[in-house]
């Protein structure tokens, strides 16, 4: 067999500029679900891109249709769900494509990572097995040896110890780190150009986060593949991703670099989450964490105007936060866009000034 | 008593083998990626099929059970090694006739019949037939039910409304009247009365497997396989059927025991297989008349034949239950 199809191919030098080919756009993304109440709308209007060697951290709270828009990209939704918009793929428009076209892209090109690796994995079979059994379907004809040793090279890639003994090994007998690890394993095994993770560190402890992130950064350096990384822990987020999407009620707020979001953000919503983060270098004892007062809306009856302005620090109500919905928009940055209305007022703002000081 | 104080000291064992895997896992985790040398130091782990021994081990009744179906089998395999006498003896032969109607004795182990013929012989040639009818009707069945509920269960929709409605239908024909009227139609050979009962009880194994499929489908190593690019027959084959595994042989097991009463109530009205060919179905009823009559012992040896088989095939069938799921604590 030749080189190229080796499940990871050799080192290739990241562009210096950070930003490589275009790989993945999403354009105006919808979806929404029938339900007894009307009709969900869990991802309302959704646009970004992500190129080569990039890694996207798409952040929200739960319900805000980050792992909906995921799903979307690889038609994996239920039948029930409607869509609009585009997801395109290279040249490939992937929206409307037929279920066997589909499949030639889900797990070569477009892999994804799952929350509970316990879940998604097959409890019956080796470890070992499931990830030959992932390379197999896009590469039926691959020898039964050569298999194994690709398997094998893949576990110890991910960082799991004595991979040749471990991959005879049933997914009840690895850690929660070396689950996740193995999902990892199976998700690049065909060297996809587009990672999805959605959640891959929500159910481990900090220490085997660190080490899965780890793992994930390394896997970025050696396939230069895209990453998108959909969390709810900004301090992942900060670690690994170049560019953040944040998600509100299915909408994005804002999207930008990462530096960009962490120290400038525009958005009200961004303000609040990273108010409510505890800081160690910056020893305010007398300062409270922010919250963010209330609680996410229902998406069947997303508040009018702004979907954020009933907890919004900022809102003018009723003019015009409550009537009109905020487009996305840049002040000076093109590469920086947040929906609000007040932008410039939020961007003076940092963080710290929303905590309240005890006693005040 | 002293069972199950034995019996503790080994859950113990167990609980302690299991805490220092976890330990040994622990450490394992926090070991360098390069460490490829303490592979020896770990403990062995058990595998899912040493689990699954072990608790079908502890289910005595099952072992049991196992260990009679075994034998019977064997027995019928070996029918002309372990027989006394011949099967078709020359029934114009006065020996044999001479020896008619003679009540259980060393000579004949379960007595003769009318026509002098050793009742053990044709209790052994007439198991072939029955249990070879009920391990096919088990396989057949088994098949063809698994293949409807599991289409039914994966596709969803309109054909898991029309499967499952066929099956409801299949379901309500009243099963004696339909067995007897192919039977005779059929003229009771075996290959033809093995399909009709099949016809007959795929349907409980339908619906069985469609709900394990229904419940595997929203798991999420489906959405998983889905992702890595599988095609829908490539999950149902790989990835949902060996997780239906254990529900699919239990109910496997409880046909066969269906199967050979159902050939044997066939038989015994007339409309099962026909002899020559000898069934523990169509001894009894030949020997029907003999109740309340001092030959009433040929009755006794196909029924108890049939009693036994049927017993081992349902506590088989409880000790894999038992042993195939993992939440048993016995």
């Amino acid at each position: 067999m030749a080189d190229e199809d080796l499940p990871i191919s050799p080192t290739r030098p990241r562009p210096p500029s950070g930003r490589g080919d275009l790989i993945l756009t999403v354009e105006d993304l919808h979806v929404s679900f029938p339900a007894e109440q009307g009709v969900v709308k869990a991802v309302d209007g959704v646009s970004f891109e992500v190129c080569e060697n990039e890694v996207l951290g798409v952040v929200g709270e739960s319900g805000s249709g980050k792992t909906v828009t995921a799903l979307a990209m690889l038609g994996l939704l239920p039948r029930t769900a409607k869509l609009s918009g585009s997801v395109r793929f290279r040249d490939q428009e992937l929206l409307n494509l037929e279920e066997k076209e589909l499949r030639l892209v889900r797990g070569a090109e477009i892999a994804m990572v799952f929350q509970d690796a316990l879940a998604a994995l097959n409890p019956v079979y080796k470890v070992g097995s499931q990830i030959g059994e992932a390379i197999k379907v896009h590469h039926p004809e691959i020898h039964r040896h050569e298999l194994r040793e690709r398997v094998v090279g893949l576990l110890d890639l991910v960082g799991i110890p004595n991979p040749a003994d471990r991959a005879d090994q049933y997914p009840h007998e690895y850690s929660g780190g070396m689950r996740q690890r193995a999902m990892i394993a199976m998700a690049i095994c065909n060297d996809p150009d587009v990672l999805i993770a959605d959640e891959p560190t929500t159910a481990l402890d900090v220490t085997i986060q660190a080490q899965v992130l780890e793992v994930m950064e390394r896997i970025q350096d050696r396939t230069s593949s895209a990453i998108i990384l959909i969390t709810h822990d900004l301090g992942v987020v900060a670690g690994l991703a170049d560019r953040v999407l944040v998600m509100y009620a299915g909408r994005p707020a804002e999207l930008g670099d990462v530096e960009t979001i962490f120290y400038r953000s525009e958005h009200p919503y961004t303000l609040g989450l990273l108010a409510s983060l505890p800081r160690l270098d910056q020893d305010e004892p007398d300062v409270r964490l922010h919250r963010i007062k209330g609680q996410p809306p229902s998406l069947v009856f997303v508040p009018p105007g702004c979907p954020f302005h009933p907890r919004c620090d900022f809102a003018r109500l009723p003019e015009p936060c409550a009537t009109q919905i905020p487009e996305l928009r840049s002040l000076d940055d093109p590469s920086h866009v947040a929906a609000c209305h007040f932008s410039e007022e939020v961007r003076e703002k940092k963080p710290e000034d929303l905590r309240p000081v005890v006693g005040s | 008593m002293k069972a199950r104080s034995r019996e503790d000291l080994s859950s113990g064992r167990a609980a302690a083998a299991v805490g220092s895997a976890a330990l040994a896992e622990l450490a394992h985790d926090h070991a360098p990626i390069e460490a490829g040398a303490v592979a020896g130091v770990e403990p062995e782990a058990r595998s899912q099929w040493q689990l699954f021994w072990r608790r079908f081990l502890r289910h005595r009744l099952a072992v049991v059970a196992g260990g009679t179906l075994i034998l019977l089998y064997l027995a019928a395999l070996f029918a002309h090694q372990i027989a006394p006498y011949t099967l078709n003896p020359n029934l114009g032969d006065p020996k044999v006739l001479l020896q008619a109607r003679h009540g259980p004795s060393l000579h004949h182990w379960f007595g003769t019949d009318e026509l002098g013929r050793d009742q053990f012989t044709r209790v052994l040639f007439a198991g072939r037939i029955s249990l070879v009818v009920g391990l096919s009707v088990a396989l057949v069945s088994t098949t063809f039910g698994t293949i409807v509920g599991g289409l039914a269960g994966y596709v969803g929709g309109l054909a898991d409304n029309f499967l499952m409605r066929v099956t409801d239908l299949v379901l309500v024909v009243p099963a004696l009247a339909i067995l007897s009227i192919a039977g005779k139609a059929s003229h009771g050979s075996v290959v033809t009365i093995v399909l009709i009962l099949s016809v007959l009880f795929w349907m409980p194994i339908a619906r069985v497997v469609r709900g394990v499929f229904l419940s595997l489908k929203e798991k999420e190593f489906v959405e998983a396989a889905r992702a890595s690019g599988a095609s829908g027959f490539r999950i149902m084959l790989r990835h949902m059927l060996p997780n239906s595994i254990g529900p699919i042989t239990v109910n496997a097991t409880l046909v066969v025991g269906l199967a050979i009463i159902a050939e044997s109530t066939l038989s015994f009205l007339g409309f099962g297989i026909q002899p020559p060919t000898v069934t523990w179905g169509n001894m009894l009823a030949q020997s029907e008349g003999s109740v309340g009559t001092p030959t009433a012992y040929l009755i006794y040896f196909p029924g108890l034949a049939i009693l036994i088989t049927v017993l081992a095939v349902n506590y088989l069938g409880d000790g894999l239950r038992d042993a195939f799921d993992p939440q048993s604590t016995r």
